[in-house]
């Protein structure tokens, strides 16, 4: 039995589940030499505002117990280069892409919508209303019911592309934000992005990376992004892209069983380059050993009932 | 050459110091694909904390007795957790070894001279890049400063290429003392006409010093940066430093896939 390993994403059909998440993966093309962009479900690339960024000073990035906390400060070319840059790159490589979009202001991410709606190459537009690491515009989208459903609802009507907005977990209930998307018109939504964290190197007193402030992401979350998704599928129907710390095949499939249609990985791409198909091969013989058919069966049957004794395997 | 990934078993594990080894890693086709500056982002397998790997430059490019390659090398300093477990590998345990990886050093043509500047674990990308320089049939120097002697290592290698070496110590026991740059502005002010392509890699103020002088005294020079970087391949943007080419201002670079070398009139010092 060869497993079905397809799934959709309201009208989008991917091969698989494995999205490269944002941030992590650079415009995708910087990885074309070790890995086969056509062989992921999809790409979402670095967010995009409509003007090129420099982001914060170095270092940007530090290691923390089984994660890594980032303030890159969304560095990136803007809207306009990567559609005459990268798109024709990615589209001759065959990748499914979706698109990053952020904005300091609603009008801003309406914009840059739209420019990537004229674009040839583009399968969906992911909003960043949840970057933590940028102070104006994102997160105080993403960390208003309102202001969700505002910039949700006003890139719906700029755009035919199926839209997601990525939501933070640095909110009281991130399930409410899930229903505030879902209410405003959102194909899905994507979560967790970075929890808002920071570490102190004692010796000096001083702050481990410049912002002072970063997203931590990696292992460390993953019990969280796990709950927030189970969160979430209890209060919407639309599919969820879920993600936090996914190393594995086990942690894939713990994410869809949780409620996740697909999922992300992030920061284990920057340790392996070559997870994707690691995690392939183990969602699949994990189908197999189950006796389960198609990848799409496992989406939310995760049976609460707890167990009467601890296996003894554990 | 696009880079591989190996689980690459440890084939020695030299202990030149407290602080010093030579890792040797049985990750052939890592070697044979490596040009000199290069750089591998390595781990030992299975260890998750730290979670990333680290950069390092490929010290050497290991052959047998038939000159076949059979891995590479690398110059390891302890100074954090993840170097402290490299140092304690032993014979057999397993790295994950990601490369060849950035930008390698460009080598001169005779009769311009390559002058390699390291300072302590800088020495690392000169092995490589001396066999270069060595078969180009550049005449070559290396500057190499150290805290101490017994932090100056290696020097037989150099030496058996025909590589002219300059010694510093900090503390004075051997060689000029005091830091490298010393005698490295007395050889400027006295280079020849055909000229010198100044290689260096080491601490960042050492770096800034090496570029400025090779700039006073009219002479190119090629600068390999060390940054925290997360992922080597150009996904993250955390090791990015600022180049300005020409007149543009100033633009953060990834030192992973645009560097690790770097034209050292391009970089700008903060």
């Amino acid at each position: 039995m060869t497993a079905d390993l397809s799934v959709k994403l309201g009208s989008l059909a991917l091969p698989n589940p494995l999205i490269a998440a944002s941030g992590c993966f650079g415009y995708g093309v910087e990885y074309e030499q070790v890995v086969d962009l056509s062989s992921l479900g999809a790409i979402v690339s670095k967010g995009l505002f409509m003007k090129e960024r420099q982001g914060h000073a170095p270092p940007r990035v530090v290691e923390t117990p089984a994660g890594m906390i980032n303030a890159i400060g969304l560095q990136g070319i803007g809207v306009h280069r990567f559609v005459k840059e990268k798109l024709p790159l990615l589209r001759k490589a065959g990748a499914r892409t979706f698109v990053n979009v952020c904005g300091t202001t609603l009008d801003e991410y309406v914009e840059v919508t739209k420019v990537l709606s004229q674009a040839e190459g583009v399968a969906a537009i992911e909003l960043n209303i949840s970057c933590p690491n940028i102070k104006e515009g994102g997160i105080q989208f993403g960390c208003s019911l309102n202001g969700t459903y505002d910039v949700v609802h006003a890139v719906k009507k700029a755009t035919h592309l199926p839209v997601i907005p990525k939501l933070t977990p640095n909110v009281t209930d991130v399930a409410s934000f899930a229903r505030a998307a879902e209410d405003a018109g959102a194909d899905a939504v994507s979560l967790v992005n970075t929890f808002l964290a920071m570490a102190i190197d004692v010796e000096t007193r001083r702050p481990k990376i410049s912002n002072v402030m970063g997203g931590l992401s990696g292992p460390a979350i993953r019990p969280i992004a796990v709950r927030m998704v189970w969160d979430c599928y209890q209060l919407v129907k639309i599919p969820i892209i879920g993600m936090g710390g996914i190393v594995d095949a086990r942690d894939a499939t713990e994410f869809m069983l949780a409620g996740a249609t697909a999922v992300q990985i992030g920061t284990q791409n920057f340790v392996d380059p070559f997870v994707w198909s690691k995690v392939l091969e183990g969602m699949a013989d994990y189908l197999a050993r189950h006796k389960i058919a198609r990848v799409s069966d496992l989406i939310g049957t995760f049976d609460t009932t707890p167990i009467k004794h601890e296996p003894a395997h554990h | 050459m696009p880079p591989v990934d190996v689980d690459a078993p440890v084939i020695a594990n030299a202990r030149l110091s407290r602080d010093y080894s030579v890792l040797s890693l049985a990750a052939p086709e890592v070697g044979r694909r490596t040009r000199p500056g290069q750089f591998v982002m390595v781990k030992p397998v299975g260890v998750t904390d730290p979670l990333l790997r680290r950069p390092f430059s490929v010290f050497e490019v290991l052959r047998n007795g038939a000159g076949d390659v059979t891995g590479v090398s690398i110059l390891n300093k302890r100074a954090g957790r993840s170097t402290s477990k490299l140092y304690d590998l032993e014979p057999g345990d397993l790295v994950s070894c990601l490369g060849p990886l950035g930008v390698p050093f460009t080598a001169v043509r005779p009769p311009r001279e390559g002058w390699m500047v390291a300072g302590g674990v800088g020495l690392a990308p000169f092995a490589t890049l001396a066999e270069s320089l060595a078969e180009a049939g550049a005449p070559t120097t290396l500057f190499y400063g150290a805290r101490t002697a017994g932090e100056l290592f290696y020097l037989d290698l150099f030496e058996r290429l025909g590589v002219r070496l300059v010694l510093s110590t900090e503390d004075g026991g051997r060689g000029v003392k005091g830091r490298v740059t010393a005698p490295l502005e007395a050889g400027l002010k006295a280079v020849g006409s055909s000229g010198t392509m100044v290689y260096a890699c080491g601490p960042e103020p050492m770096l800034e010093a090496v570029a400025r002088l090779a700039a006073r005294y009219d002479q190119p020079s090629q600068v390999s940066v060390e940054r925290v970087m997360g992922c080597g391949l150009g996904g993250c943007y955390s090791c990015v430093v600022p180049v300005r080419h020409g007149d543009e201002h100033a633009n953060l670079v990834r030192s992973c896939i645009s560097g690790p070398v770097f034209d050292g009139a391009e970089l700008v010092w903060e």
